[in-house]
């Protein structure tokens, strides 16, 4: 038989047969997601090392210089208080990054091709790149937790809450670091929202005080910060204390805007939005 | 009739400012076909096999590959093509097998297949030597195999190479050539667009023009040929002349004393110059069409040192 009707028949059989788009798809999942573990590997000095560096240096000036001075915040000992709200924003931003520069890179070098030729669909091609955010967000929110064990000891109050919220709060971020680099045109365009609203709003998230002390009107402006539903949220998993912040309500929102990125995202790539002429 | 590799009907592009790049084309690519598709910068080419590919969003038309409706099929007509882009457009810090495997893996190849393909074709293109190199290491003509082994991986029915030698010396594009002639014998139709008229003569049986979005041109190599008017020959001589040998209703010219250069107009005949050559007692040594003069003596050259034969071997 030509070596040509072998492959045709082969591809009728593939298409027919059931559980093999499934597995394909698995398979090109698995294939992005390990593209970009071994891209922030690779590069580990620039995106494993910093990130340990800020946040023990963060434990070493707040927590142990200041943080004897401060005492304690909402029941808590000052350094106990900043450590979930530091892991959240070295996820946050790690997850954010991740994504936001590797597909930025991956359309400046027309690698994306690749994929766009490919039989990838549109949710593995996402799914991907959002793994691979969430891995380096973990990955770094995992050094910055034994980090923070040399300073103090904690012991986690609810690791469903803790693991829940970490992995959601990835995810979202990993989905807005996708549509921006999916709208960028240059690198300057992917520094922009890390810069300009995600420290700010990190930094107004209730990491380093509690929303409690802030007087009426600054407290209720912080509600609409929704990176403080996800500190306190994530503060409670660890030690059992919200700070008046309704945990499940929290889940519920941030739940819905994962949604809302993921279809979006899904939409952008549908239309060939910076990726297709 | 067998399905076409690929049949495009209607094919119209407009692209945001209103340039409209393709103006309803219709094209036809039997299965098994070295199939040539030429034009000049800007004509629609890149854009036709951008729709192709799916890499441009078509205004209108349809697509099919092997019978299969891009829109409808859009997974399965994947599966069936390669692409090998003008541009390199892999991650020069990434390793020569990773990006092999890594396109495997796109196409859903368990990892066991992709690395038994990478290796195969990583092989035949003289690059597994190289796998484990990051890619910015590689030299232009490296690169370029590299692309087209990651084509490869997935082992693709239709091949489509967008100026596959482009910027590449002649020694490593004889070796592509022949190459490309295996896979074609194997049984892989192949799409090629290039600016070397030579190189689209040497390996395409049929051929398509595009000019200003639209085919102004689409035939058999053979046909195209035979339009030619006129065809250009290099004589050596075997004794010098000061003028040129008086060759009635042919175009000649001295290039030197022992280079005569014959212009042979359509109905005209070869034998007739020699006949005419032999009477005024010029004798020709040798014979030779006037383009590939170069690039065939330094083809011999390097063959002679063995150093053009890696991918005419490999790819046996």
């Amino acid at each position: 038989m030509h070596q040509a009707d072998a492959r045709t028949l082969d591809t009728d059989s593939a298409r027919t047969a059931p559980g093999v788009a499934l597995r394909a798809d698995w398979v090109a999942f698995r294939t992005i997601v390990m593209k970009e573990i071994r891209r922030f590997l690779r590069i580990w000095p620039q995106t494993l090392v910093p990130p340990a560096i800020s946040m023990v240096l963060y434990f070493l000036i707040f927590g142990a210089f200041i943080g004897r001075r401060i005492g304690e915040m909402g029941g808590l000992d000052y350094m106990a208080f900043i450590v979930p709200g530091l892991i959240m924003m070295a996820v946050i931003t790690n997850a954010y990054s991740n994504v936001a520069s590797s597909f930025y890179s991956t359309k400046f070098q027309r690698s994306i091709e690749t994929i766009l030729v490919s039989p990838v669909p549109h949710g593995v091609l996402l799914g991907g790149f959002v793994a691979g955010g969430v891995a380096r967000g973990l990955a770094v929110g995992a050094i910055v937790t034994v980090m923070a064990g040399f300073f103090i000891e904690f012991e986690i109050h609810s690791y469903a809450v803790t693991i829940g919220m970490i992995l959601l709060t990835a995810v979202l971020f990993s989905l807005g670091g996708f549509v921006n680099a999916v709208f960028a045109d240059k690198f300057d365009d992917i520094s922009i929202i890390p810069a300009f609203v995600l420290t700010p709003l990190t930094y107004l998230g209730g990491v380093f005080y509690s929303i409690d002390l802030l007087p009426p009107f600054w407290r209720s402006l912080s509600y609409l910060n929704p990176i403080v539903y996800m500190v306190a949220s994530f503060r409670y998993g660890f030690f059992g204390y919200d700070g008046g912040i309704p945990v499940g309500m929290a889940f519920a929102a941030i739940v819905v805007f994962v949604i809302a990125f993921w279809l979006f995202a899904l939409l952008l790539l549908r239309r060939g939005t910076g990726l297709r002429s | 009739m067998t399905t076409p590799a690929l049949s495009i009907t209607g094919l119209k592009k407009v692209y945001a400012g209103g340039f409209e790049a393709l103006k309803g084309i219709d094209l036809r690519v039997e299965q098994g076909d070295f199939f040539a598709l030429l034009g000049p910068n800007g004509a629609g080419k890149s854009t036709s096999i951008g729709i192709i590919c799916s890499l441009v969003t078509k205004t209108e038309g349809h697509v099919e590959i092997f019978g299969l409706d891009i829109d409808r099929h859009f997974s399965e007509a994947k599966r069936l093509i390669g692409v090998v882009p003008q541009e390199f457009n892999f991650s020069i810090f990434e390793k020569v097998g990773d990006i092999v495997e890594t396109q495997a893996g796109y196409y859903g190849l368990p990892a066991r297949v992709a690395a038994q393909n990478a290796e195969k074709y990583l092989r035949k293109l003289g690059l597994w030597d190289k796998r484990k190199e990051q890619a910015r290491h590689l030299s232009g003509g490296m690169k370029r195999r590299l692309m087209i082994a990651r084509a490869l991986v997935h082992e693709p029915r239709l091949l489509i190479l967008d100026e596959p030698t482009a910027g590449v010396d002649i020694e490593i594009r004889r070796s592509m050539w022949d190459f490309l002639q295996a896979m074609n014998a194997e049984g892989t139709t192949i799409i090629l667009t290039t600016h070397y008229l030579e190189e689209a003569e040497s390996l395409c049986r049929n051929i398509a023009i595009i000019d200003h979005g639209e085919i102004v041109e689409h035939t058999s190599m053979r046909e195209l040929l035979m339009q030619l008017n006129t065809e250009t020959f290099l004589l050596d001589l075997v004794e010098a002349q000061e003028t040129v040998p008086e060759l009635e209703h042919y175009d000649a010219r001295l290039l030197g004393p022992e280079t005569l250069e014959v212009t042979i107009r359509k109905g005209q005949r070869l034998n007739d110059v020699f006949a005419r050559l032999d009477a005024l007692g010029v004798h020709v040594s040798s014979m030779r069409n006037k383009s590939n003069r170069l690039e065939q003596l330094f083809v011999t050259l390097t063959q002679t040192h063995g150093s053009a034969e890696t991918l005419v071997h490999a790819s046996g």
